[in-house]
């Protein structure tokens, strides 16, 4: 890394690879184990909502729960902030 | 006791049949009784890192369907007394294999008292991988510090953790061990490659690995020689600690530090 390395702006890549994996990762384990529809569902949701609310990509999450031999899908929808 | 140990990743071509050679050979330097098998149908690789291709008589196959004994199928190692590899089938036929199959070999070989049955899988998460994995006590999950190896890595944990007989029966599941290969200290200080630290944070099980970058690794291959065996080369060093970890031993990760650069070389590169 030189002089110059030290003022520049854009972070090093092995954090925005961080960062994506960690979002990619955490969301590929919400749906395992689930049915095999998981994956389609979500993203069906997020075009329906991106239709009326611009939300990010990761915006959308669902969930299997299983609890006393009942199955529950959770769904959560972040919208953006105020000023977002 | 005979434990099995899938080697498995996902992704391919980040260093699954060179861990498998090498971890078989560290094993078996260590006095361990060991079958390394090549899962890989249709795409017979193992026996070319071993260095045993032109002794391939019988297959994994040939075995399953009655052709031959398991005696006469597994190649006996010209360097290690009790290393023993079995190679995959050349068909074409991806049902040639079966999870029947494979318990019948893995019990002979528990039978004739093999202490370790090394389990080379194949890339992807179809049925080789399935087969491969289905029976393990343990996985060394192979993995290149790269966001596609990484996440396909992911996957394969999520397989192991539902996949597996040891799953199936809730036995506690199968034990997880991560392996870093391809690694460059230099690019992770130079924050250009995820560090062994980020990997682990990520994928959330224990290291029991980290192979540096090394040349040596094709030097070997191309010579039928697994890395392990080179013993100057600091991969093979990496790998002889690993199999340390496998018995047990708790030992720090070699490798994994960049050199010290003086004052100029950092403010001025280098």
């Amino acid at each position: 890394m030189g002089l110059l390395a030290l003022f520049r702006r854009t972070p090093p890549s092995a954090s925005v690879a961080k960062e994506r994996l960690r979002i990619i990762v955490a969301q590929e384990r919400s749906t395992r184990g689930g049915p095999d529809y998981l994956p389609l569902l979500r993203r069906e949701l997020l075009e329906v909502i991106r239709k009326y609310v611009k939300v990010e990509p990761d915006a959308v999450k669902v969930n299997v729960e299983r609890e006393d031999g009942r199955e529950v899908l959770e769904l959560s929808v972040s919208l953006p902030g105020k000023d977002g | 006791m005979t434990e099995i140990i899938v080697v498995t990743s996902g992704k391919g071509g980040v260093g699954k049949t060179t861990t498998s050679a090498s971890l078989s050979c560290g094993l078996a330097r260590k006095g361990k009784k060991v079958a390394v098998i090549d899962f890989d149908i249709g795409l017979r690789n193992l026996d070319l890192i071993m260095g045993c291709e032109r002794r391939v008589v019988y297959d994994f196959v040939n075995v399953i369907q009655g052709d031959c004994t398991l005696k006469q199928a597994l190649i006996k190692d010209k360097r290690l007394e009790t290393l023993y590899i079995l190679a995959a089938s050349q068909t074409r036929d991806k049902d040639a294999l079966t999870l029947e199959g494979v318990r019948k070999v893995f019990d002979e070989l528990t039978g004739d008292g093999f202490d370790y049955i090394i389990c080379d899988s194949p890339a992807g998460i179809e049925k080789g991988a399935h087969l491969a994995m289905y029976y393990a006590d343990r996985a060394v999950v192979v993995v290149n510090p790269e966001v596609s190896s990484v996440r396909d890595s992911d996957r394969i944990l999520g397989l192991l953790a539902s996949k597996t007989a040891r799953a199936e029966k809730g036995e506690g599941g199968v034990r997880e061990h991560l392996l870093l290969t391809r690694y460059s200290p230099r690019r992770v200080a130079a924050g250009e490659m995820l560090s062994v630290a980020d990997v682990k944070e990520i994928l959330g099980i224990d290291v029991i690995g980290v192979i540096p970058e090394s040349a040596d690794v094709l030097t070997s291959s191309n010579a039928g020689t697994p890395v392990i065996l080179n013993e100057d080369s600091e991969a093979a060093q990496a790998y002889a600690d690993a199999v340390e970890r496998l018995l047990g031993a708790d030992l720090p990760m070699r490798f994994v530090d960049a050199p010290k650069k003086g004052f100029f070389a950092r403010m001025f590169g280098g």
